[in-house]
């Protein structure tokens, strides 16, 4: 699995930090910032939910 | 009387929007027979106008994300909810009814104030103010009125030191906020409301501007009024939302989960033990559940929409139930339960899309930090009134109780 994001339509809801923290993060202006581009196994459930949870639909899982 | 073209002929058969509620706990029951038969289907509003009630929660986020929906007020079809609040929505215009970029443009000037990581800075602030509040609290008379002595002071304190807006006025801000939430009030007095914040959040703009502050409007004064980036009004209608949105919306989970806990004596046990995996949940739940921002999120078409074999037409207003959405039952087994262990929460509380609420990380963790610390101070906390006997907030844009009555 690897994570692309949009941080241009990013809103900064923070959705991706809290279902993922390992993956992801905002910087100092809130925009979304990509941890590990490339989530372990385990780490999947948690990058599946972000994407779910994500109200700017800007996280795609390929 | 002349039926315009493309509105159902029989305009009578289509339900009132919002209905009222039987159970004050639960929304309407009619939203939940819209669910099962007729998910997207036109409703009356105040206006007399007939937009698309969308109640199912699959729909509902496809909408609320999809851009092809606006949220401009000042759009022909936008199906506001009631008089006053279109006429307060462009007497103060703020980014929760602009379009992008537009909107893009001003939230991105307060985001990074509202970051996850930025909010949990605040942890040990709000602690504090919970600690003195019930401190204060347990020191004052028995029985007590929670919202007034808990629910409304702590996120106005909270969102008054975040912004730099003294908290001494916050009688004249609160009586205000509550005009213009509330969907029964005359237009004339809303805007009248509303241009007295205006007035006020003018001074306090003017002041920031000469002398800067450390704090969420003296940054924009300096950053953004200063350098001919936002004009002082625009910065004022972005005061504005943010200190009606930022403590309205936490005070009334507050009250309304407080209520709901007791009402769930073993649940509320659990919670009283802190553990933070099983409060974060537990507030998911309780924001689900609730869902205080409860008359539907308001749009209006760009362009023909085709969702759940309906067409949608440009122009036509859109209603995404986001009160209905959380109670559906194929997003949320059996919705109309609180269950503090429910796992993988989407709720959209919150509502979805762009406009997804700013505030959220600072929301959750007032929440997260009030119920247990509540709850610890006063094992023995109950209502000191016969529950029919309270007063919800049936006419406002946040609903909750409208005060409740406490001992311990
Ligand atoms: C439990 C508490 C809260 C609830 C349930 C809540 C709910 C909501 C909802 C449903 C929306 C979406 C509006 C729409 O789509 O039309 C929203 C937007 C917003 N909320 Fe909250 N809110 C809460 C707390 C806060 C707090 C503490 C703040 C702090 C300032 C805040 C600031 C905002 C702002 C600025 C917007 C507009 C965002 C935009 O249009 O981009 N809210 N809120
Ligand atoms: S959840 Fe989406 S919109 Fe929000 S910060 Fe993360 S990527 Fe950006």
């Amino acid at each position: 699995m690897k994570i692309t994001v949009d941080r241009d339509r990013c809103i900064g809801a923070g959705q991706c930090v809290l279902n993922a923290p390992e993956l992801f993060d905002q910087d100092d202006e809130g925009t979304v910032v990509v941890l590990e581009e490339q989530p372990t196994p385990d780490q999947e459930p948690a990058a599946r939910a972000a994407e779910h949870a994500c109200p700017a639909r800007v996280i795609t899982l390929v | 009387m002349t039926i315009t073209a493309g509105h159902a002929a029989d305009a009578s058969a289509e339900p009132t929007y919002p209905m009222p509620r039987g159970c004050p706990f639960d929304p309407p029951a009619e939203l939940a027979q819209l669910r099962a038969e007729k998910p997207i289907s036109r409703v009356r509003i105040w206006d007399g106008s007939s937009p698309w009630l969308v109640t199912r929660y699959d729909d509902v986020r496809s909408l609320l994300a999809d851009r092809r929906v606006s949220s401009d007020a000042y759009r022909p079809g936008y199906p506001a909810q009631s008089p006053g609040i279109l006429a307060r929505r462009r007497n103060s215009t703020s980014f929760i009814t602009m379009d992008d970029p537009e909107h893009a443009r001003y939230r991105k000037m307060v985001i990074s104030d509202f970051t996850v990581r930025r909010t949990e800075s605040l942890r040990p602030l709000i602690t504090k103010i919970v600690d003195d509040l019930l401190d204060e609290m347990e020191r004052g008379p028995r029985p007590t009125d929670l919202v007034e002595a808990f629910a409304l002071p702590l996120p106005s304190m909270v969102i008054c030191q975040m912004l730099g807006v003294p908290y001494k006025d916050h009688d004249f801000f609160q009586m205000h906020s509550r005009a213009i939430l509330d969907i029964t009030m005359d237009p004339a007095e809303t805007v009248r409301a509303s241009d007295e914040l205006r007035d006020y959040l003018t001074g306090l703009m003017a002041e920031k501007e000469a002398e800067p502050t450390d704090d969420i409007l003296g940054r924009l004064a300096q950053r953004y009024v200063l350098t001919g980036e936002l004009s002082r009004d625009d910065a004022v209608s972005m005061a504005l939302l943010l200190l009606v949105a930022g403590h309205e919306t936490t005070a009334n989970m507050i009250g309304f989960g407080t209520l709901t806990l007791l009402q769930n004596p073993e649940q509320a046990a659990e919670v009283r033990d802190g553990d933070p995996a099983v409060v974060n949940r537990a507030v998911e739940e309780l924001l689900r559940l609730l869902t205080v921002v409860h008359t539907g999120r308001r749009r209006v078409a760009l362009d023909d929409i085709e969702i759940g074999g309906v067409t949608i037409r440009a122009g036509e207003g859109i209603i995404a139930a986001t009160e209905s959405a959380n109670r559906d039952a194929a997003a949320f087994p059996a919705p109309d339960e609180l269950d503090i262990h429910r796992e993988s929460n989407h709720h959209l509380a919150f509502g979805f899309g762009v406009h997804q609420c700013l505030g959220q990380p600072l929301a959750r963790l007032e929440l997260q930090i009030a119920y247990p610390a509540l709850l610890r101070r006063f094992p023995e906390l109950r209502v000191a009134v016969p529950v029919d006997d309270i007063r919800y907030r049936d006419k406002m844009v946040v609903y909750g109780v409208q005060a409740l009555p406490v001992s311990w």
